[in-house]
């Protein structure tokens, strides 16, 4: 690796605004930067519809979210790579600073007040816990044996419990995803993933298949909370309680039906625009843009979400570390991850784990990450050309 | 030591699970995509239906009710402006909270508590629901200055029912109250269901009841856009309520009062009809009660004064108890030998003092009934003989056939429900009638004692006024009713009710003369004659006593037996005699015989109605008179 090749290498450059601007032209990849500007159209579009008290805002997100996305993409990778155990060591540090000091809120305890502000350091183990991997994988490179994925799993653990424990199970969920991606793209062995996706699957039939007994008010789940399991039966028969918890299941499926092929159009949704949908700005903006913009528009954006998953898989097949192989594709699995899991709730196959719609839905944390997330897929196609090149 | 693969190994098996993972991205996209495609396109139709029904409600505009007005258009029945407290159930949070803070405002007793609970079950979550009616003007300043700590809570203005002349109309007009479980049930049989959609009130008796369709009106509806609180966002269209159809009666609310008056306390009832049109003039039943009590709902207390009451208020005398005619049936007595031709007007019979039946002989005292006793006399002096006789000889079947048509023994089909059949005796309905056969015989005796209006005898005073009616209109006969007209709410138009004749009973004119003309002498020389001392008309009549206690043979003494069980008064009457303008029947309960009791106030009536305010104040003092002269003579 010449260190010629890298843009802060020449500090003659680096210094002067032209050098920058070639800089981030020469980070930028249209095709992601490209997809990542529709979205956040849509998201603006939607929210106009949906909460426009809180377009301007919105606006700043995006503004903030992009610089960081820029900044994250020429920031070299190694530098990157090389901090991140120091990352994961501090969320869970952090994580176990929650578990004895944290603000309880809504039943669960999430939240660490820090003096200035207010953080929920479960968000920051989303990025944090891929890396972290990714790094461990990388410094055993060509010599990966079965008790290095050993611990991987105990990394992957640790915070994983921590933050089932506070207790929050849709983050859990999706940071054991982001560490399974990365354990996968390692190269486990199929031996151990095929049994375990069958397990996942008949467990998943099991509660499908006896749902009323499990779902009986003095059925203990043991494992659960009540609210989660209310979740989970809930989407098994939304009817079965439609003012309460089915609700939001009901009147989401009612909003996205009655869109039809073309919609109801921009800020017509009645749905919407009565107050039907809740958390209509956040979780449940797929279903403002079912209702206003039919099944056309859901198929507008699903194609927009498999460009950018289809580009993070080229980018994550050239990429030329391992490190950046294995970041590459964990971070576009999170991005489908995101996006199925959210559509599948609001449109009813999933249950409601509170996971944003990516891009779309509004909320500053949220975006900031994914947008973090876009700038390491960019950062890591510049590092492989630059490579190739070389 | 372990084989480590080749790092192009590596590369390629790494490049064999990023297409999995893209293959399984595109088959997970693939499901949602069908899953999409199953709700918005194949269907849409159901969610689309979902969407607009959560979108819009249907408000109901509840139609005003008709007013009831008699016939010279005094309000009997109206509506009236009060202001109501109303809880929208969509914007309380604690229901029972809220309510107790409201009562620390306002009045709320545990009856409006338990009336809001239940209507609140039953109505639609963004529907207000009433807790207090009636506020004063203080207590809606009271609420309106702490409105702000109430959200969901709201004073309406609401159209109340209003009975003015209470008591005299409570058995005619009847009255409205909540609609209960029953009438909710008629209400869905009848396919009335969205007509009654937000009505809080249905007719329940009298005319309230049986003209309910009429009076109701039909209930408009706004469609309003509603959001998911239930608040109404805005108005799409509405279709304005068309009010109720007012009734105009032939019932005149002054007359109504006046007989009510001549009653002096007494228990009875009265019918007049127009007999050229077989319109009721007026209907009382005595003692009556306030309708108004019941719109709301009776309180417990009021309702066991009610009921319990041994004068029973709440029984309409005047259709519903049925009594044995007494004399007052020997008009029709004297009909029917007249058209059978068992007797001829100007046929005599001698030997009437006594008549001797299967071993028992019956005496009759009075001295114009000796002898030389034909229609014209037996009707004046009431002669009992003559109709032992005259029923012997017309036997049980003739006497209920030719009594059929005058509507005794059925339902005369007055526009007012509760009405009784009352008991047409023949060995048919007594067959009907019990159940073991030695009581289901029937015997000779049985016929003399219906020849003189007692036995099993039994007719409302609607139906005596009513067969009276036909008799003076020489059979031409109207279904009685209180309804004059109909007035349409829209147009205005006048539709009258029942204005053709319902049938014609075939009588010759001569024989009907013949007992018109010794019905007018009975008021004139006969029994009737004190209580019609100095009429200024003519008019015609029959007084009857109905016995209550069967004595046995006994003389009967009215001191010597306690009130109760003394004998009911009739008299049933038309005036004036040459053209018949109004026909009654008076029935005073435990009255004692007709002359007595039932002919003055049928006098007073007749004089009010005949000759207006100064004709009646004119006759009261001749009935003093008239007072003090009648226990000197009693007649039956």
């Amino acid at each position: 690796m010449s260190p010629n090749t890298l843009p802060f290498s020449d500090e003659t450059r680096f210094f002067t605004p032209m050098a920058w601007l070639r800089t981030l032209v020469r980070v930028t990849d249209l095709w992601l930067f490209g997809v990542v500007l529709a979205l956040l159209a849509i998201s603006w579009t939607m929210l106009v519809s949906a909460g426009p008290e809180r377009v301007e805002s919105l606006q700043s997100h995006i503004a903030l979210a992009l610089s960081l996305m820029l900044l994250t993409a020429v920031i070299p990778l190694r530098h990157i790579v090389r901090i991140s155990p120091m990352l994961y060591l501090l969320g869970v540090l952090l994580l176990i600073a929650v578990a004895l000091f944290g603000d309880v809120s809504k039943g669960a305890r999430r939240w660490l007040d820090i003096g200035v502000a207010r953080i929920q350091p479960s968000e920051l183990m989303k990025l944090a816990v891929p890396l972290a991997l990714a790094w461990y994988f990388q410094q055993r490179e060509n010599a990966l044996r079965a008790h290095d994925f050993l611990i991987a799993f105990v990394l992957l653990g640790i915070p994983v419990g921590l933050i089932a424990m506070q207790p929050d199970l849709g983050t859990a969920l999706l940071v054991t995803a982001a560490g399974l991606y990365v354990i996968f793209f390692a190269g486990l062995s199929w031996k151990l993933i095929i049994p375990a996706m069958l397990l996942a699957a008949g467990g998943l039939l099991a509660i499908i298949g006896f749902g009323d007994i499990l779902c009986a008010p003095e059925f203990d789940w043991v494992v659960l909370h009540e609210y989660q399991k209310q979740r989970i039966c809930t989407l098994l028969d939304p009817s079965q309680d439609p003012l309460g918890r089915g609700f939001h299941v009901i009147q989401s499926t009612i909003a996205i039906g009655s869109g039809g092929m073309w919609g109801k159009g921009w800020l017509q949704g009645t749905q919407t625009h009565l107050a039907f949908i809740p958390e209509r700005h956040t979780d449940f903006i797929f279903s403002v843009l079912c209702e206003e913009f039919g099944f056309v528009g859901v198929l507008v954006l699903i194609a927009l979400y498999v460009l950018l998953i289809g580009r993070g898989m080229t980018i994550t097949i050239t990429a030329t570390t391992f490190a950046g192989r294995l970041l590459a594709g964990a971070v576009t699995m999170i991005f489908f991850t995101y996006a199925f899991v959210n559509m599948g709730m609001v449109s009813g196959i999933l249950p409601v784990v509170g996971v944003p719609l990516p891009f779309i839905s509004y909320g500053g944390t949220s975006l900031v990450s994914l947008c973090i997330a876009v700038g390491l897929l960019m950062n890591i196609r510049h590092h492989s050309r630059l490579i190739a090149q070389g | 030591m372990t084989e480590f693969p080749h790092p192009g190994q590596i590369l390629a098996r790494f490049r064999r699970r990023a297409t999995v993972a893209m293959l399984f991205v595109l088959i997970c996209f693939g499901v949602l995509v069908a899953r999409l495609y199953f709700l918005q396109v194949v269907r849409f139709d159901h969610y689309h239906a979902r969407a607009e029904g959560n979108r819009m409600a249907l408000l109901p505009i509840v139609p005003n009710r008709g007013v009831i007005r008699d016939a010279k258009g005094r309000e009997l029945a109206r509506n009236y402006s009060a202001y109501t407290l109303e809880i929208n159930p969509s914007l309380v949070k604690n229901m029972d909270a809220t309510i107790e803070r409201l009562s620390r405002i306002v009045t709320i007793e545990e009856r409006d508590r338990r009336r809001f609970y239940r209507q609140l079950k039953d109505s639609k979550y963004f529907e207000s629901v009433p807790i207090r009616t009636h506020l004063t003007d203080e207590e809606v300043a009271r609420i309106v200055a702490r409105r702000y700590r109430f959200p969901g809570v709201e004073v309406q203005a609401r159209l109340f029912r209003d009975y003015p002349e209470g008591i005299h109309t409570a058995h005619v007009i009847g009255y409205i109250g909540r609609i209960n479980d029953r009438d909710l049930e008629k209400i869905n049989e009848n396919d009335d269901t969205a007509n009654y959609r937000g009505s809080e009130y249905i007719g329940k008796s009298g005319l309230e009841e049986s003209y309910e369709k009429e009076l109701h009106g039909t209930t408009g509806f706004e469609q309003v856009e509603i959001n998911a609180g239930g608040r109404a966002m805005r108005s799409l269209s509405s279709t304005e309520a068309q009010p109720g159809n007012d009734l105009e009666l032939t019932l005149d609310i002054e007359l109504q009062k006046v007989a009510e008056d001549a009653f002096a306390g007494r228990r009875g009832a009265l019918v007049a009809i127009d007999p050229k049109t077989g319109g009721i003039l007026a209907l009382v039943s005595l003692p009556s009660f306030d309708p108004n009590e019941f719109i709301e709902g009776i309180s417990t207390q009021s309702w066991r004064a009610l009921s319990d009451s041994p004068d029973h208020p709440l029984l309409n005398r005047a259709i519903y108890s049925a009594y044995p005619p007494g004399s007052t049936f020997k008009p029709f007595m004297a009909m029917a030998g007249l058209e059978t031709g068992r007797r001829a007007p100007g046929q005599y019979f001698s030997r009437q003092g006594y008549f001797s039946f299967a071993g028992h002989t019956y005496y009759d005292h009075k001295s114009k009934c000796q002898t030389g006793v034909n229609i014209h006399i037996s009707l004046t002096y009431s002669c009992n003989i003559f109709y032992y006789q005259l029923a012997q000889d017309l036997g049980i079947d003739a006497i209920a056939k030719f009594m059929r048509p005058f509507d005794f023994g059925h339902r005369t089909g007055i526009d007012i429900s509760g009405e009784a059949e009352g008991v047409l005796p023949s060995p048919e309905w007594k067959r009907k009638r019990f159940k073991k056969p030695e009581q289901q015989a029937w015997f000779g005796g049985e016929t003399l004692s219906v020849g003189i209006g007692q036995g099993y005898n039994a007719y409302t005073p609607l139906q005596m006024a009513n067969a009276l009616a036909a008799l003076v209109n020489y059979g031409v006969m109207y279904r009685p009713h209180l309804v004059k007209n109909i007035i349409d709410s829209r147009t205005g138009e006048r539709r009258p009710v029942e204005a053709e004749p319902m049938r014609t009973i075939k009588l010759r004119k001569r024989n009907v003369t013949t007992v018109l003309k010794a019905m007018a002498d009975v008021t004139r020389l006969g029994t009737a004659k004190t209580a019609f001392r100095g009429a200024t008309y003519s008019a015609g009549g029959k007084t009857g006593t109905a016995q209550v206690f069967s004595l046995h043979g006994q003389r009967y003494s009215a001191a010597r037996i306690s009130e109760r069980l003394r004998d009911h008064s009739w008299f049933i009457g038309f005036a004036p005699a040459q053209d018949p303008q109004i026909v009654l029947a008076v029935l005073v309960e435990n009255g004692g015989f007709g002359s007595v009791s039932a002919a003055p106030i049928a006098r007073q009536v007749m004089d009010y109605h005949l000759l207006g305010p100064q004709g009646e104040e004119a006759a009261e003092s001749t009935d003093a008179e008239a007072d003090a002269a009648t226990t000197a003579s009693p007649a039956q």
